[in-house]
């Protein structure tokens, strides 16, 4: 069977915040550039985040772009890469203001300037005081920025492919990226998109836990793609739990609560943040507080009749600020907790919130993985940008506020970069391999034809039950061990799943099957990747080995599918400009 | 354990010729909360039943539907709220894709019409564009639309004519612009509305007010783009 093609120079695979900036990139290029999107671009998760995107503006109090990067290293528990953390941070102002140009709605200070918020982690002088850097749209700063990049989008004809979900990676004989193929959801066809280059820039997957603040639709579908096409992912076992997730539906509270002077309580009404992080208290980084949080409960001083959250006060704020600055907040309060914050406080526990592992890139977007004796040869023709990469910019624990910079910063670097690798090396499109696209026709007849499968619903709920047991907050060997065991197992009965709707037209009931597929992938690399990491580092705590340990285990993780072995790769410690931040204990 | 029965618009062009409702029952747990929740649940037992769905916290858009006769967005919805048997259909007015599936193409060519994006031509300074917070503050209650299209397919003027008024949704960012101090093109935007039918075939009926899953206010937003009109003829 023959499979259509489309022919552009470039394809991005996504259209939340990273896939659009670096869209902005390669239209004002003027090469034919294709955006794949599964939903509608405005629908894209990214549209969830609320409380800011990080830049030392210095609008509030003096700030520097290397605190910045000191507070990022320090939050990645020193697994982040200094090379794209100093790009990240030096860019973050720019990135900013060219926002604003655009025209994202910020709050704005008495003066005129962009409002700053104080958020997690973010201080001045390395760890002197907290320091206001979170740029801000009230608590709707992810909905504002995405809606604001599609609209420029928009202006500059950017050409979108609406509801077409990209299957698989296509390389050839060289292992060069030459494509993806996708399936439009409207008609149910398969095509192959023929590319010089192609970006990921597909999102996160927290749907591989139970209980996560992410949307639906994050399936690690880059990811799934990468590992399938051979591509190794870097530092899975690394997944932030954001401490004020919604207790029960899982919705995401902002940081920003916090940072506008919001505190948690546990059954005592003790601020226990200060026992723990005397300094920071309850801005401390995210792992810091979800491990204080998830302490508080394993000690019996968790709220309600069942102790299992504790609580997130913010009524002495007063009514006004509540309105003005956390009006989001107020909403999901009321609606999916029952309580109306002005008065009374949010029932709250820490959620599987992002992922800071993914497919290896380094600061310019290229996905590089080893070849001999290189542990990061790049793979030509393909990048990738925001959360389903891996800089490392956010190590092992990414601070609030710097995924947002992140889509915008790295979305744009990758852009550059795939325009001046279309135009300077490639001329003309290497040809497709003979059998590009079989791979996914393979995977969808076979979903029709199964038969005395699984239903993609269950299967899908022993992953989640899985993950969420065996690689939560707090770990252990003992539940790793069996983690892996009994993930591996849920990946075969994956195999099997079995779908009854078999109609050619919006087929949802296979968009999820096929998504399982990605999700599965996500899942397995998830819990070999942290059975094998013998210490405790960020957002791996683990209780047989409680102490980072810098000789053996500074170093990024890689795992490879085909044969689900892991490898190692160094982790950079020498900045662009600046001296290295050599490690230090993480005490806040 | 308590219950909700279900009547459900469907239709699958590739088999069915033409839409039918079809009756659900399904046993309720205690964090089956959102109409969403439940739909999902649907959705295991039959996996033929489409619709869209993400971010389940009502901030992407997705899931609109009308639900016993009205739109609304089906992860905000309580389910206990709703009077059984619960009518699901897709948004009226719209073609339909596949049971509760919308084809949005007129919608969004109509807020594309509208030129959603700041237009200024003067050279950007090095920093921000200096907004005091009372200009800032005009935006509030404009910016954040989340194009779930509840409200223009809630309006009878966008059902007789979705080629040629813009609707509730498109008008409303519309007025997002023109109150933005950094935007340059008010006459410009006047001039594209300046139509018996893109703006003035709105008839304040406030249909798009009372469905707003987000408490806008597009009516008012169109009233303001009226007074704008005026005082530019006088």
């Amino acid at each position: 069977m023959t499979i259509p093609v489309r022919r552009f120079d470039a394809v991005i695979v996504g259209g939340g915040g990273a896939g659009l900036r670096a869209a902005l990139q390669l239209s004002e290029s003027g090469l034919k550039t294709a955006v794949l999107s599964k939903v509608f671009p405005t629908r894209s998760h990214t549209v969830a985040a609320q409380g800011g995107i990080s830049a030392s503006l210095g609008n509030v109090q003096e700030d520097r772009w290397e605190w910045h990067m000191f507070d990022t290293v320090k939050g990645s528990d020193w697994l982040g890469d200094q090379d794209a953390i100093e790009f990240m941070c030096r860019k973050a102002p720019e990135a900013v203001i060219e926002l604003e140009h655009f025209g994202m709605p910020f709050d704005r200070l008495e003066n005129g300037k962009i409002y700053q918020r104080p958020f997690g982690g973010h201080t001045q002088n390395e760890g002197e005081a907290p320091v206001q850097r979170a740029c801000a749209a009230a608590d709707r700063t992810g909905h504002a920025m995405l809606h604001t990049l599609y609209q420029r989008n928009v202006r500059a004809n950017t050409q979108f492919f609406i509801e077409w979900m990209a299957l698989d990676l296509i390389r050839d004989e060289d292992g060069d990226v030459v494509g993806v193929t996708a399936l439009e959801m409207e008609t149910g066809e398969v095509y192959n998109f023929h590319a010089k280059g192609v970006l990921f820039a597909t999102g996160g997957a927290g749907r591989i836990y139970a209980a996560s603040t992410n949307a639906f639709i994050n399936t690690g579908d880059g990811l799934g793609m990468s590992v399938r096409a051979g591509i190794p992912l870097e530092d899975m076992e690394f997944w932030q739990f954001h401490p004020t997730g919604v207790a029960g539906a899982g919705v995401l509270i902002t940081e920003g609560v916090r940072g506008e002077g919001g505190i948690l309580l546990n059954a005592n009404g003790e601020r226990f943040m200060e026992r723990y992080a005397p300094n920071l208290k309850d801005l401390a980084p995210r792992d810091f507080v979800a491990r204080s949080m998830e302490q508080e409960v394993l000690e019996g001083r968790g709220c309600g009749p069942n102790k299992d959250h504790v609580l997130l006060k913010l009524d002495h704020l007063g009514p006004d600020i509540i309105k003005q600055r956390l009006p989001g907040i107020r909403e999901i309060a009321i609606k999916f907790a029952g309580v109306d914050p002005i008065k009374e406080p949010i029932p709250v526990i820490p959620t599987c919130h992002y992922m800071m592992g993914g497919i290896p890139t380094n600061y310019r977007g290229e996905v590089v993985i080893p070849k001999g004796d290189n542990p990061e040869a790049r793979v030509n023709g393909f990048y990738a940008a925001g959360e389903c990469a891996c800089a490392s910019v956010h190590g092992a624990n990414r601070l609030g506020t710097n995924s947002l910079l992140d889509l915008v910063v790295f979305g744009k670097s990758a852009g550059d970069s795939m325009v001046e690798f279309i135009k300077s090396e490639m001329p003309t499109w290497k040809p497709l391999p003979a059998n590009a696209g079989q791979i996914s026709l393979d995977r969808i007849a076979r979903l029709d034809n199964q038969t005395g499968g699984e239903e993609v619903a269950d299967v899908r709920a022993a992953m989640q039950r899985t993950v969420q047991a065996r690689a939560a907050v707090f770990r252990n060997s003992e539940n790793l061990a069996l983690g892996v065991k009994e993930i591996q197992e849920v990946a075969e009965r994956v195999k099997r799943t079995q779908i009854k709707d078999k109609s050619k037209v919006f087929n949802t009931a296979r968009v999820e099957a096929l998504e399982l597929e990605n999700l599965i992938e996500v899942a397995v690399a998830t819990l070999i990747s942290a059975e094998a990491r013998k210490e405790s580092r960020g957002a791996h705590a683990h209780a047989d080995y409680q102490e980072r340990d810098d000789e053996v285990w500074m170093k990024h993780t890689l795992y490879y599918g085909e044969d689900r072995r892991l490898t190692y790769k160094p982790v950079h410690t020498k900045p662009l400009s600046v001296e290295y931040i050599a490690p230090k204990v993480r005490t806040f | 354990m308590k219950t909700a029965r279900f009547s459900i618009y469907r239709y699958d062009p590739d088999k069915d010729a033409k839409p039918y409702m079809q009756d659900y029952e399904v046993e309720l747990s205690p964090t089956d909360v959102k109409l969403l929740d439940v739909i999902v649940k649907l959705k295991a037992m039959d996996d033929t039943l489409s619709f869209r769905r993400s971010c389940r916290e009502g901030i992407c858009g997705s899931d609109a539907m009308n639900i016993n006769g009205k739109n609304g967005l089906a992860c905000v919805t309580n389910v206990a709220d709703l009077k059984q048997p619960i009518e699901l259909r897709p948004l009226p007015g719209l073609p339909v894709i596949r049971d509760l599936i919308v084809d949005m193409t007129q919608f969004f060519k109509q807020y594309h019409s509208i030129k959603p994006y700041v237009i200024n031509d003067t050279p950007p300074p090095e920093r921000e564009r200096l907004q005091s917070p009372e200009d800032r503050e005009e935006l509030d209650g404009l910016y954040e639309c989340i194009l779930c299209a509840c409200c223009s397919t809630s309006c009878p003027s966008f059902w007789w004519n979705p080629d040629k008024f813009v609707g509730p949704a498109g008008l409303l960012a519309a007025y997002r612009f023109i109150a933005d101090t950094r935007d340059e093109a008010t006459n410009e935007r006047l001039d594209n509305l300046e139509d018996p039918y893109r703006l003035f075939r709105c008839h304040t009926i406030m249909n798009c007010v009372d469905v707003c899953p987000k408490g806008l206010n597009p009516t008012k937003a169109i009233g303001k783009i009226k007074d704008l009109m005026v005082k530019r003829a006088v």
